[in-house]
């Protein structure tokens, strides 16, 4: 099996959310991600940033934003 | 606000609904907000939601929540005001601003993390989503992207469009779409970590 670097993975972790991978790319980031700790948090960074999208949707408690503040 | 609602329609909850447009306001200006990157844009499209959410009450069937219902009026309302910038010219031809750099500089040449760049554990995942202080840092994070990135990344995860829808609005294609949605999660990760972790150390 190929050995993918960590810049790699990452583009697979990105990819993963927006389309299904492949077989063999499901199976080399897994592998990937079981030996790399980094990676491993860096897949859950990405996750938590694509839930929070739909966080911001539903959540039904105030969320906190300076709404009075420009927006650049 | 004025609402007209049909004999049929209980006024009671209708009255109910009205207040819950109150209350949803200030998220849907802040999900305009980030997705326009524009103030009184996104002023004005939340303005025209609440309005036609009122008008169309009685569409409203009450299949799925009425605060997602209310949403799904203001994404449509954003895709309009994009197709209006893209139209307008607004939409700038890629360019590059150090985004590249900013990304690479996150990992060393062989393709490894840099050290100073290695993720850590944000913490448990639903405490941080709860965290009023993340979603500070969110909103400056986003707001810190490029343009070019941010406009992609917000279709993709606040719109929640496919990169195929995504590819037609933009004109671009479906592989430059994954590159740069790639790009906006490495930048915005980094953003993220360098906020969130070090309030949450202070």
């Amino acid at each position: 099996m190929k050995m993918l670097m960590c810049r790699e993975a990452t583009c697979l972790m990105s990819k993963r959310l927006d389309v299904p991978l492949g077989i063999q790319e499901k199976m080399t980031l897994k592998f990937h991600l079981a030996m790399c700790g980094a990676c491993k948090q860096c897949n859950k960074q990405f996750q938590l940033i694509h839930d929070a999208g739909r966080v911001l949707e539903h959540q039904t408690t105030a969320l906190p934003f300076d709404l009075g503040g420009d927006s650049r | 606000m004025s609402a007209s609602p049909d004999s049929a329609h209980d006024a009671e909850s209708l009255d109910a609904r009205q207040r819950r447009l109150a209350a949803v306001r200030p998220r849907l200006l802040a999900f305009a907000r980030m997705q326009l990157r524009d103030a009184s844009e996104a002023d004005d499209v939340v303005q025209e939601a609440l309005i036609t959410a009122v008008e169309k009450d009685a569409h409203f069937a009450g299949k799925s929540g009425y605060e997602t219902w209310v949403f799904g009026i203001l994404k449509n309302k954003i895709l309009d005001a994009l197709r209006a910038q893209k139209r307008r010219g607004r939409w700038q031809p890629w360019e590059d601003d150090g985004v590249e750099a900013a990304v690479e500089n996150q990992f060393q040449a062989t393709g490894r993390w840099q050290e100073l760049a290695r993720p850590s554990s944000w913490g448990d995942p639903e405490s941080t989503l709860a965290s009023e202080r993340f979603w500070q840092v969110f909103d400056s994070c986003m707001i810190a992207l490029p343009e070019n990135i941010a406009r992609i990344f917000t279709m993709r995860e606040l719109m929640g469009l496919s990169t195929r829808q995504i590819c037609e609005e933009a004109g671009i294609k479906e592989n430059n779409c994954w590159v740069i949605l790639h790009r906006g999660r490495l930048l915005l990760r980094a953003c993220l970590e360098k906020g969130w972790l070090t309030e949450a150390d202070s």
